[in-house]
């Protein structure tokens, strides 16, 4: 049981992320439950690569490491792209609420119903 | 010609116009000659990558020298870009539309300040989707499909309304969440099988049963490319999105956008990775038949012309979906046909639409009313969209949806034969009403001096209306074994159908 504990605790806090999108009225709640997602999801790109008693991935000309005893490199890659286009996605989000407040005056997206049908 | 060292030219052109345009974007016109010379440019390069293509053939480029470490591990590490008959064939649509597009804009576009905006983020949203198509690496799809979408959002939001930054909002979260599904699902199938290459988790995969981990994946998959294609459960941001951007953006994400980041990433996903299994189809079979339904029905009580146009878009992803979800050779070919078809005549109608905003400067077909003496041009083109949109013989749309029918029969779907029958019916009643209200009928007062639109508008429309004309002679057989044939074989021969 143990070792699945760290992935349900990933998907507990993907679940609190889609929560907060799904049932909070506040612009700024919503894009932090996006950010709280992502991380979840970031987070079990590294779980994924981690391997018990795992070197880190250096070859040495010392000693005989096989790839098999290290942590997988490829997801560190990736998780770093996944972050960056995260940013993207916040600063993005961040700049339509602030054009939002400005627009209606509040952050209450129930108040915004410019858009039905 | 295409070989494998200039496949990356079809994301390296745009991107680097992308960022040009922001460089120079003092220099006068320096925006609108970028935009249509690197469109013409990818343009050209996807008719000739389809003349090149033989029946079965790939033209494979390995992105970054890693030799050495590629033979130590005995599997391909570096991103491949992969052309083949369907990727050729959606190149072919995305670049036609993105170049007609982007003539248009020349003059719409005036409009708006700041052009350069507009072309570079359109530029952008042309790389991250020919890049969804090139690529043939699970997670440099993922990363394209990024760029595509935050460049999308950005140009849903460009009016700067309050309509627009609300639907662009609503549009960015469920756009973002839909991102994460499909990370989760990438991610899910790395560490299932050890690579991100295509080819080689395919060939992975095909050596196993489905264990249950598998069909979480494809639950993550129709997920988010389904709500990346706008199928009916996930349809919800489409209808604010698309009518709230730019008339030439609503042209792309409606003609294309859609359909190179949701329709067919679900087919090369779906049929090449994980060889069609029976469950999928029956699920793309379903939703495609709701799509069509609730698509079509509620298109029937707008009264906004390109709010009308995005359910549209709705149901008509929803026939394509069908044609997939049947997934016999014919069904697929009419699948694909109607894909091409339905992004010009879309393409088509919305760029009217945005013909009509820019000279009678309005979108309520309440307040519209005998434009066709006054703009011969836009009346004839968005009849002639209106018609292959709605079916009506000799234009192309009648062929793709007739194929789709036929298919639907011969694989003994009767129900659904007769479903798509029904919402074809539908789909000429909600024409004809925007047919009727905006161009037939008394001129209004407030209209008596208007005028057609300026040239290069006009050259995008009459260009457009021809293809939607004569689009049926691709099924002839020299025409159809070179451009549709193709990218049905790559289906089929992978799902061995």
């Amino acid at each position: 049981m143990d070792a699945y504990l760290p992935y349900v605790l990933c998907l507990v806090l993907f679940c609190i992320g889609i929560y907060a999108v799904i049932s909070k009225r506040n612009i700024i709640k919503i894009i932090i439950g996006v950010i709280i997602a992502e991380y979840a999801v970031n987070l079990f790109l590294i779980l994924v690569a981690y391997k018990a008693g795992g070197r880190s991935p250096i070859f040495s000309r010392t000693q005989e490491i096989l790839p098999e005893a290290m942590v997988d490199p490829l997801p560190h890659a990736l998780v770093l792209t996944s972050i960056v286009i995260g940013l993207a996605t916040t600063a993005f989000l961040i700049a339509l609420a602030v054009r939002l407040y400005g627009k209606y005056g509040t952050f209450d997206i129930s108040r915004m119903r410019e858009l039905r049908g | 010609m295409i070989t494998a060292s200039t496949i990356p030219l079809f994301v390296a052109l745009p991107l680097a116009g992308a960022f040009l345009t922001v460089l120079l974007k003092r220099i006068k016109g320096i925006p609108d000659t970028f935009g249509v010379m690197v469109t013409i440019g990818t343009f050209v390069m996807s008719v000739f990558a389809v003349i090149q293509l033989e029946i079965g053939q790939r033209i494979i480029c390995n992105i970054g020298n890693w030799g050495g470490f590629q033979e130590v591990l005995g599997k391909i590490v570096g991103i491949q870009l992969v052309v083949d008959g369907l990727t050729a064939f959606m190149l072919v649509v995305v670049n036609l539309i993105a170049f007609l597009v982007a003539v248009y804009s020349v003059n719409y576009m005036t409009r708006y300040t700041e052009k350069w905006q507009f072309y570079s983020l359109f530029l952008l949203m042309l790389a991250g989707m020919n890049g969804v198509l090139i690529t043939g690496d699970m997670f440099n799809l993922f990363v394209f499909v990024e760029i595509a979408s935050i460049a999308s959002y950005a140009l849903v939001a460009f009016g700067t309304g309050k309509r627009e930054l609300e639907a662009s909002f609503k549009y960015a979260v469920m756009g973002s969440i839909a991102s994460l599904l499909i990370l989760l699902g990438v991610i899910l199938l790395y560490s299932n099988t050890g690579t991100l290459n295509m080819a080689d988790m395919t060939r992975i995969l095909a050596g196993r049963d489905h264990p249950a981990l598998l069909y979480f994946v494809f639950a993550l998959f129709l997920a988010g490319f389904g709500l990346k294609a706008a199928l009916v459960p996930f349809h919800a941001w489409l209808p604010d999105a698309h009518p709230s951007a730019p008339a030439p953006i609503s042209a792309m994400l409606s003609g294309v956008l859609i359909k190179a980041l949701g329709v067919y990433v679900i087919a090369r996903v779906f049929y090449n990775l994980f060889g069609f299994p029976h469950e999928v189809s029956l699920i793309l079979m379903t939703l495609g038949a709701i799509s069509m339904g609730v698509g079509a029905l509620v298109a029937l009580r707008q009264w906004d012309l390109k709010r009308l146009l995005a359910y549209s878009s709705i149901s008509q992803v929803g026939f394509i979906m069908l044609g997939l979800g049947i997934g016999t050779p014919l069904a697929i070919l009419g699948a694909l046909f109607h894909l091409f078809n339905h992004s010009m005549f879309k393409s088509l109608l919305f760029l009217d639409s945005g013909a009509i905003e820019y000279a009678a400067h309005t979108r309520d077909l309440k307040e519209m009313g005998g434009l066709a003496k006054k703009m011969p041009i836009t009346n004839g083109s968005t009849i002639i969209g209106a018609m292959s949109l709605a079916g009506i013989p000799p234009f192309a749309g009648f062929w793709s949806k007739l194929i789709i029918i036929v298919a639907a029969v011969q694989a003994s779907h009767m129900k659904l034969a007769a479903w798509a029958v029904l919402m074809s019916i539908v789909t000429i009643a909600y024409v004809l009403k925007a047919v009727r209200f905006a161009f037939l009928g008394e001129l209004k007062k407030q209209f008596a001096n208007i005028t057609e639109v300026p040239a290069f508008m006009r050259v995008s429309l009459i260009i457009l209306a021809l293809v939607c004309l004569f689009g049926g002679l691709l099924l002839i057989p020299d025409l159809r074994n070179g451009f549709l044939g193709q990218a049905v074989e790559v289906l089929t021969r992978v799902s061995g159908v």
